[in-house]
């Protein structure tokens, strides 16, 4: 099998499921109301890295021959060289999180032989995500800069092993428009950072952390944005103003904010995340009833590092949340929640403890284990410069 | 080592048909200081160990599966000195962080051990002290060490869509 075969049938998957993630965006804005932008390829900068998209492309047509039921230690290990060379590389970065993130899962399923069943879905999504990214394009140029007011619905917070990434959702309120954007940041970590402790590890952005914190709006000058609705996060191009209500947002601002287009390669079902806002719902353990109508909540992407739990959802009237697909069924990820708990109302966003955890409880089990990112980041002090 | 309880139903269908089922359960919290490195990997529980006394040195321990031998020594691969035929302080210590890290019937599992009520991980580890390099295990750890040095990144990472952080307090 050669290499050329596997990107055929990478890019055949891959058209499959960009045609279904079509037709699930579009009935979702036909629900929502939801006006979306056309998609313009952005320009890119030169491909400077064809040795190591070589090595990639090298291992992922190895794992492919090999096939789920062979892989064994020392295949997933013959990826680590490339592996670290790609993490030097800030260009890479997608890469080197995906194919980290896939390499973890094969090397704790290893011998994957021994499995009694294999998540077959979920590997050949990222393989075929890897072998597409490891075609090689350069860097994507951002399609404008943009200036104005950034008022944030929420925060999704993915993470696995080695990688952390903070994904706010907002509205862009520019002179003349209102736009629905994202902004990421995204840190590399370890296995043993987990829980609250994450936030220690994003302290580079301040302004960022501290709007989430603190539920502010930002005030925007000249951020750079990609042509897929992304905002190159420049935590000295922004300031903090007015506190903002992320529910006042995604009721009065939200339906009036054009979406943005989706990138080509982004065409997948997992990727939809779209922000809206549910009440009026009955909430229960698992589903929510609205409208005479049973809607799934992801109780599963509800993170360790903020205060929304499924009891607090199972006890809420009101929620921000993005609309997910996985296994065939629409799903809610809760990003805030208005609760009744004990008679008393509450308040909930995932984003509430990213100066450090508010709710007493956490913040005393934090102490217990003391902190993490400063015990590793003496220890690299004192061991990688020795 | 396929954790299905990222949302409590998920059946083995799911695991076949889910693209954002978890596969790797997260790594519970546990203070670092003493230990600041545990795996399971190259078919042994292996990590590294703070030297009580000089901050620059660290043992390096290591049990292997099947056999319970163990080996525990500096990182310039120098022979611990509390080892006499039985596991020392520093392998000790590693055994029980594994256990918080991971739990212990995971770690038991990778290292083929029945552990009864009321037993320690570590009382049932009953080897022979035996050779092993520190320096691959060693380096790992750097390697590991390493990743706080990587810069963050601001261009978004859709592949985390994949990897959703999870594990809120029911
Ligand atoms: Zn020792």
């Amino acid at each position: 099998m050669a290499e050329e075969h596997l990107a055929a049938l990478a890019g055949g998957r891959a058209a499959l499921f960009g045609a279904v993630h079509d037709a699930l965006l579009a009935r979702l804005d036909g629900c929502a109301g939801r006006e979306r932008a056309e998609w313009r390829e952005p320009g890119r900068g030169e491909d400077t890295a064809a040795n190591l998209l070589a090595g990639c492309r090298s291992w992922l047509t190895e794992l492919a021959i090999t096939g789920w039921r062979g892989v064994d230690h020392d295949l997933v290990s013959s990826a680590d060289p490339t592996l670290e060379a790609l993490l030097a590389r800030p260009a890479l970065r997608r890469q080197a999180v995906l194919l980290d993130g896939l390499a973890a899962e094969l090397r704790a399923s290893c011998p994957v032989a021994t499995l009694e069943r294999v998540p077959a879905r979920r590997w050949a999504d990222l393989w075929t995500r890897a072998v597409l990214l490891a075609r090689g394009a350069g860097e994507e140029e951002p399609a404008e800069t943009v200036s104005g007011r950034l008022l944030v619905l929420g925060v999704d917070v993915h993470e696995h092993g080695t990688a952390v990434q903070a994904q706010v959702h907002g509205v862009l309120e520019t002179r003349d428009a209102a736009r629905l954007v994202r902004t990421s940041v995204t840190a590399a970590k370890v296995d043993t950072i987990v829980g609250p402790a994450v936030w220690r590890l994003l302290t580079g952005h301040p302004v960022l952390m501290g709007a989430l914190a603190g539920r502010l709006t930002l005030n925007l000058k000249d951020m750079p944005l990609l042509a897929g609705g992304d905002l190159l996060w420049h935590d000295d191009r922004a300031s903090a103003g007015e506190p903002a209500d992320p529910f006042a947002t995604a009721r009065v601002v939200l339906p009036r904010a054009v979406a943005p287009p989706v990138p080509p390669l982004d065409r997948h079902p997992v990727r939809i995340a779209e922000p809206v806002l549910l009440e009026g719902y009955k909430a229960r353990r698992e589903t929510l009833e609205l409208d005479g109508t049973t809607l799934a909540i992801d109780t599963g992407r509800l993170p360790a590092c903020g205060p929304l739990t499924p009891a607090l959802v199972a006890a809420s009237t009101e929620c921000v949340g993005l609309m997910r697909w996985d296994g065939g069924r629409w799903a809610v990820q809760p990003l805030a929640v208005r609760a009744t708990v004990k008679k008393k109302p509450v308040e909930a966003h995932t984003g509430d403890w990213a100066l450090g955890p508010a709710d007493p409880k956490i913040a005393k089990a934090e102490a217990r284990t003391g902190d993490a990112v400063a015990v590793l980041r003496e220890r690299a002090g004192r061991l990688l410069r020795a | 080592m396929i954790d299905g309880a990222d949302d409590g139903d998920v059946d083995g269908d799911a695991l076949e048909r889910r693209s954002a089922v978890r596969v790797v359960p997260p790594a519970r919290p546990r203070k670092l200081a003493k230990v600041p490195f545990v795996e399971l990997a190259d078919g042994r529980l292996q990590g590294v160990v703070s030297s009580g006394s000089d901050l620059r040195r660290v043992y390096v321990s290591s049990f292997t599966a099947g056999t319970h031998d163990f080996s525990c020594s500096t990182n310039n691969n120098r022979p611990c000195g509390g080892l006499y035929g039985r596991p020392c302080k520093h392998l000790v210590a590693l055994a029980n962080e594994a256990v918080v890290q991971y739990g212990l019937e995971r770690v038991a599992r990778y290292l083929r051990v029945e552990v009864g009520e009321g037993d320690t991980l570590v009382s049932r580890l009953q080897g022979q002290a035996e050779q092993a390099t520190a320096a691959a295990v060693f380096s790992r750890f750097l390697r590991h060490l390493a990743y706080l040095e990587v810069p963050d990144a601001v261009a978004p990472v859709p592949e985390m869509h994949w990897f959703p952080a999870s594990g809120a307090a029911v």
